[in-house]
């Protein structure tokens, strides 16, 4: 069921009927039931895998939580142990936790290599493999939660139902945000009772986002995939098209996806993470990565960067590169191979093929050769330090930004590797850029009318991010009289209608980010 | 105190870390600044930070990241 579909607009017509007639305690469960049924909507054989997930976090998030239960009690009660002992009755502690902790890893992470990486794609049964509902989202989320457990940060869950609504939640499902536990639990197990205008905001923001996904990402789909499908004669400047449609697209795709997310929750009283921070106003690479899928950054830098960064063997390999080649190569070490391995599991995690564990490698190079480059930038700006603050040397810094990382998703779009260099080496030697603009443009599936709706449409959303920088727009809207609050609610929805692209039996498209 | 502050200004040299208390939360330190850290602590302290320590309450001043340092010195 698409966030986009009429049917899901039903489904969530008839939630929100009733969920704030159930009683308080039990709209979880009432989410839980709703979550199944959309759940449902994706295939049944998604239930075998989601639910194997579920029993396994539970189950072993309980025994992890009953060792740290011993292990207090045992710690509070010996007083006259010394120091060592303490020591050692943790080390052994711990040791029994990750009994139960990688087993549960290898089979969540196992089935997602499996499916992901091997099963997807092919004959199965008769039919196409299709990647069960969300699964690279639930998995990292409810991984996160368990090692969370181990470590201590949470206790575990004790009801497998709130378990499995932690797990299924269905707003999240679609492309996330993968959320952290300790924040998603609290939320969602006590949800804010009814404010209407939580709910207003909430319903601006989920409209916001179909306009978005509708007017602006759906209406470019075909132009993206007519110059993505046919490389041989879209060459040279149609690349360069390409790329930046398909970064207005990504961007309101993503992004819209989100919105609709946070705002069906805001409705429902739960209150997700943000995913996005005004992420193509960044100056740098490394910083769009700070603001864009945020949730996903966050979660390799929490279980992947700092435990590969801190480990003993990752210590003792900076410690033997200090005293063989110097400080400048030992300290650098577990920086560099850590990132290394963030952004090559970064590209796996994307999906299976070359294609992205080059475009994860991509983005660490650039990140690295920037530290590398730091201190020389630092001196230039030493030597011009009124230019930082200029206009056009941010406008320059925002657009190289947007150019590398455009670039860099070429690899997202084009069937191979050489393929995605040829293209990109096109844009600078394949000319067509007179054959563009004299009406080339109009070629590609969608009409002058496309192009017009969606630049107003693009202006209208960098206008409101501009905004944005001073503070929350609903926020402001709300403090006007409810007239003006009708009338841009209304325009908004009108504007939606009239102007969304709708496909076949009036069914948009999937999120992008959902085939991840 | 005196051979962490040194560690600290050997990263970034323009910050007063005896009086920063916002080392995290207001992105003064990034994460590769975090791990340069603790592999200079690992050196100097023969200590090693473990990753659920890393959290920005112990990170945020150099008053902290020393009580953790007493911590697992411990």
């Amino acid at each position: 069921m698409l966030f986009t579909s009429l049917s899901f607009i039903l489904f969530l017509a008839l939630l929100l009927a009733v969920y704030y007639i159930v009683p308080y305690r039990f709209r979880w469960a009432l989410l839980l039931v709703f979550s199944g049924i959309f759940y449902a909507f994706a295939g049944v054989v998604g239930f075998i895998f989601i639910g194997i997930t579920i029993i396994t976090t539970y189950a072993a998030a309980r025994f992890i939580g009953s060792i740290h239960t011993s292990q207090s009690e045992y710690l509070k009660n010996a007083k006259d142990i010394s120091r060592q002992e303490k020591k050692e009755y943790k080390e052994h502690s711990k040791k029994r936790m990750r009994v139960f902790l990688v087993p549960c890893l290898v089979v969540n992470f196992g089935i997602l290599a499996l499916l992901k990486y091997i099963l997807v794609g092919r004959g199965f049964i008769g039919t196409d493999f299709i990647l069960p509902m969300g699964i690279s989202f639930y998995t990292f989320q409810t991984m996160g939660y368990i090692i969370d457990v181990y470590r201590g940060k949470v206790a575990a869950e004790k009801n497998i139902f709130k378990m499995a609504l932690f797990t299924s939640y269905f707003p999240l499902l679609v492309q996330g945000p993968i959320s952290d536990y300790k924040k998603l639990s609290e939320t969602l197990y006590t949800p804010l009772s009814f404010s209407g205008k939580n709910f207003l905001l909430g319903f601006e923001r989920v409209l916001w986002g179909y306009f978005k996904k509708l007017v602006i990402a759906d209406r470019l789909l075909t132009a993206v995939s007519t110059i993505i499908g046919l490389p041989s004669e879209f060459s040279g400047a149609y690349a360069l098209l390409g790329m930046i449609l398909y970064a207005i697209q990504l961007h309101a795709d993503f992004t819209g996806g989100i919105d609709i997310t946070i705002g069906i929750s805001q409705m429902l009283g739960i209150r997700l993470q943000e995913n996005f921070d005004r992420p193509y106003f960044s100056k740098n690479i490394t910083e769009y990565w700070r603001r864009w899928h945020i949730s996903l950054g966050e979660w390799f830098k929490e279980y992947l960067f700092y435990p590969v960064s801190v480990a003993k063997p990752m210590l003792k390999l900076s410690k033997f590169s200090r005293d063989h080649f110097g400080d400048a190569v030992g300290k650098r070490i577990p920086v560099y191979i850590s990132t290394i391995f963030v952004w090559f599991t970064t590209g796996v995690w994307h999906g299976r093929g070359l294609n992205f564990i080059v475009w994860g490698l991509g983005n660490c190079i650039i990140i690295l050769i920037s530290q590398e480059l730091s201190p020389l930038y630092k001196r230039f700006h030493n030597k011009f330090p009124s230019l930082k603050a200029t206009v056009p040397y941010k406008s320059f810094e925002i657009l190289r930004t947007i150019f590398i990382l455009s670039s860099l998703r070429m690899l997202d779009c084009y069937r191979d590797v050489p393929l995605t260099f040829r293209m990109f080496a096109s844009i600078f030697t394949g000319g067509k850029y007179l054959e563009v603009l004299k009406g080339g443009f109009l070629e590609l599936g969608i009409t002058a009318a496309d192009y017009i709706i969606v630049l107003i449409a693009v202006i209208i959303v960098f206008s409101t991010s501009m905004v944005q920088r001073k503070g929350g727009i609903r926020e402001r809207l709300f403090r006007r009289p409810a007239v003006v609050q009708c009338a841009v609610i209304a325009l908004l929805l009108i504007t939606i209608i009239i102007f969304g692209a709708y496909g076949v039996g009036y069914d948009s498209s999937q999120f992008i980010y959902n085939q991840f | 105190m005196d051979e962490l502050i040194q560690i600290l200004e050997s990263i970034n040299p323009d910050v007063d870390y005896r009086k920063e208390t916002n080392l995290i939360d207001g992105k003064i330190l990034d994460s590769f600044d975090i791990i340069t850290i603790i592999s200079e602590i690992n050196e100097e302290f023969d200590i090693a930070i473990p990753a659920e320590e890393i959290i920005p309450e112990n990170f945020n001043s150099a008053q902290k990241l020393y009580e953790l340092i007493q911590r697992l010195e411990d």
